[in-house]
């Protein structure tokens, strides 16, 4: 088992605590991680991303390679393209459709639709709207990881576990709150 | 013991805990900060007292944990690269005088520059001391390297260098606990000959440092982070530190079956790199930052023999990544997706309401009608007002530049000259700047931007909190000179009008402009929630 999965974002929008809940996922399933982060400049209002590797054998480089990953999970449509070079040929775009507008150039998003549409194989989630429906709009990320979670490469259960032990000292509320959040996400995407 | 998800920032920190230091000294910069946040938050390091508050440069922090380790203690000290320029008199020096307790410096370099202004490779200052340098390559060595780091240090009487990058610092992995250890008993050191660096002392022990050289050697000739990986062929591969991750990452993913020596430990182990070099016929050095140990293996005469960063097999400037090994190994790259065109940058920006915005847009105003437009900025969230739509500061250089720039370009007759610094840059190194603006009677505007925290690295403690006035008075500035402005949009006018006449005022005046960090303001209200 090997998987390679690039995180995207804007600078706040919850991409580390979706890697935080993968990382507890792998690590209940006696998997090995690593996960690399961006943190400092690049957090204020730049985009962000995370290389998390899961594996059954001994993970080296702390970075994908290029052309390796299985996975693209994006929670805003553009960024979900500035990874692409590290995208491996059978490789999967999950992102949310909602644009993070705090450019002025921001392209034109159907052509951004069509343009992952084109260049891989690709599932949108309307994760705010998703995300409305379950009642707390900062589950957003959580719907992500919910539409992503069959292409993983861990149990859904773990994933769910990682997420209780996540926001346990949050409270049962959200705790549960967030489990519908990515049950939502994971129905939607349709596996 | 207990298996953790840590952060290599974070491996240290425990592994410092563990190993029974008694304080730990920084300042905070990307990539070290989250090293002695890491021991500031833990229970188990607020058991122990082990003291933990910000320093206010490196400098300080580095003296301080010298004389912690002088009181018989272990200490920790931690700084970005550029930090260690900050520090390098006492990181020196303290190599002349030795340590008593285990002192432990870890260094985090930056290469490719990621919030860095430049990608110096600490192991040529660890070299330049005649220090032993440890630099690990995963989270798992980087906890057991501080272990390790603390022995050789009580062992040998000398500081140790941690190096770290930004990849490791920054990036998890499970990390298993090893044993803890207590801290020492208080047992100040009485060798005066050794601590008293009069020259007739210093060269006593400067030559015992030299003489030591070959015990350290021994050292990393035995280190516990060297690992061999057998191989076939003529070919080898020679990996410091991070970099043998990613050589290991394209020899398991290509099924390679390359003979590879990793060290983890300087002085370079002399007598195992000549038996590796004896075995092949071509070696690549790979190591991350500067070519350091590539120059010097390649020698004067250029050893033909040797591949690497100074002969354009790999990049010659910023991080090493797998790709980049993988060419430097003639394996033939991916097919990969471009970028597509349509995907626009996103350039940091200061945020949503933040105070550096309303003094940049007043700072423009103020500024209109006079010849010269030149303001010398500093290190923090307020460079960005260099870019649009604010392009209103002309320099950053290093941490309190703005001031003693500013104050040369008015000794050279520019005017207005003005400076733009932060608290936080400004207690660690613009008062002795401003000092000299003081004693010269310098025709300068040094504003303070003043939002009572270290933003960029995350909001932590700023040394001259709610004292920045008093500071300004006790250095010699003119209390009427002194002026407080509010950086909102309704002071605006008041604000241009406070700054013109200080421009207008010939000698040294200070405008601190007051507004606690929004980031800072939202966190607090969400604890108090909370």
């Amino acid at each position: 088992m090997n998987n390679n999965i690039i995180l995207a974002g804007v600078g706040g929008q919850g991409i580390l605590t979706i890697a935080a809940i993968i990382d507890l996922a792998a690590m209940k399933s006696g998997l090995k991680v690593k996960q690399a982060e961006v943190h400092g400049m690049s957090q204020r209002g730049g985009a962000v991303e995370s290389h998390v590797r899961i594996s059954d054998r001994e993970i080296y480089s702390d970075l994908i390679p290029l052309g390796e990953a299985d996975l693209i999970l994006s929670v805003e449509p553009m960024e979900s393209l500035r990874y692409l070079p590290f995208l491996s040929r059978d490789g999967i775009i999950v992102t949310s459709t909602e644009p993070f507008e705090n450019i002025s150039n921001y392209p034109n998003l159907d052509e951004i639709k069509r343009t992952i549409n084109r260049v891989a194989k690709s599932i949108f989630v309307d994760a705010g709207t998703l995300a409305r429906d379950v009642g707390n709009v900062k589950t957003y990320n959580i719907v992500m990881l919910g539409a992503a979670s069959p292409y993983i490469g861990i149990a859904k259960e773990r994933l769910e576990e990682g997420i209780e032990t996540l926001f346990q000292r949050k409270g049962k509320e959200l705790v549960d709150i967030n489990v519908k959040a990515f049950r939502k996400g994971l129905e939607t995407a349709g596996t | 013991m207990n298996n953790q998800l840590l952060l290599g920032a974070e491996a240290i920190a425990l592994g410092a805990i563990d190993a029974g230091i008694s304080g730990v000294y920084a300042y905070p910069g990307t990539p070290s900060t989250e090293i002695t946040e890491y021991i500031q938050r833990s229970n188990d390091a607020q058991a122990q007292r082990i003291r933990s508050k910000w320093s206010v440069n490196e400098k300080t922090a580095y003296e301080a944990a010298l004389g912690m380790s002088y009181a018989g203690r272990r200490s920790l000290v931690c700084m970005k690269h550029v930090g260690l320029n900050v520090a390098a008199d006492a990181f020196i020096n303290s190599a002349i005088t030795g340590v008593n307790g285990g002192l432990v410096v870890v260094v985090a370099d930056d290469p490719s520059m990621h919030s860095s202004q430049n990608e110096q490779d600490s192991r040529v200052y660890g070299k330049f001391a005649f220090l032993p340098v440890i630099e690990p390559s995963n989270q798992q060595e980087a906890y057991n390297a501080v272990h390790y780091a603390f022995e050789l240090s009580e062992r040998v009487h000398l500081p140790v260098m941690l190096r770290i990058t930004t990849r490791l610092s920054h990036s998890r992995a499970i990390v298993v606990q090893d044993t803890v250890r207590l801290q020492n008993e208080l047992h100040p050191e009485v060798d005066k000959n050794k601590w008293v660096l009069l020259p007739a002392n210093a060269r006593l022990n400067y030559a015992r440092l030299l003489d030591m050289q070959k015990q350290l050697v021994s050292f990393s000739e035995a280190s516990p982070f060297t690992r061999r990986i057998d191989g076939e062929g003529s070919f080898a591969v020679v990996a410091f530190g991070i970099a043998f991750n990613y050589v290991m990452e394209i020899l398991q993913t290509n099924g390679l079956n390359i003979p590879v020596l990793k060290i983890s430990q300087y002085p370079l182990p002399e007598k195992l790199i000549k038996e590796f070099f004896d075995a092949y016929d071509t070696i690549l050095i790979a190591e991350e930052g500067y070519p350091v140990y590539e120059e010097l293996l390649r020698g004067y005469f250029d050893n033909k023999k040797i591949a690497g960063r100074l002969d354009g097999t790999l990049p010659r400037i910023g991080e090493l990544s797998p790709n980049s090994i993988a060419a430097a190994l003639g394996i033939p790259s991916p097919e990969i997706r471009p970028i597509p065109d349509i995907v626009a940058n996103r350039p940091p920006e200061l945020c949503k309401g933040c105070g550096h915005r309303d003094v940049f847009e007043a700072l423009n105003r103020a500024l209109e009608g006079y010849e010269y437009k030149h303001v010398f900025a500093d290190i923090g969230c307020y460079t960005l007002g260099a870019l649009p739509p604010f392009n209103s500061v002309n320099s950053c250089v290093d941490m309190g530049a703005s001031v003693t720039m500013a104050k040369g370009a008015a000794d050279a007759g520019l005017h207005p000259a003005i400076a733009v610094i932060g608290d936080s840059t400004f207690t660690h190194s613009g008062i002795t700047g401003l000092l000299d603006a003081v004693n010269d009677e310098s025709s300068v505007t040094i504003i303070i931007s003043d939002n009572s925290t270290t933003a960029m690295t995350g909001g932590q403690d700023s040394g001259g909190t709610d004292r920045l006035f008093t500071i300004c008075k006790g250095v010699g500035v003119e209390e009427h000179h002194i002026r407080t402005i509010v950086p909102l949009k309704k002071n605006f006018e008041n604000n241009v009008a406070v700054l013109k006449e200080e421009f207008d005022y010939q000698g040294v005046s200070v405008i601190l402009a007051c507004r606690e960090c929004i980031q800072v303001v939202g966190r607090k209200k969400k604890q108090k929630k909370a």
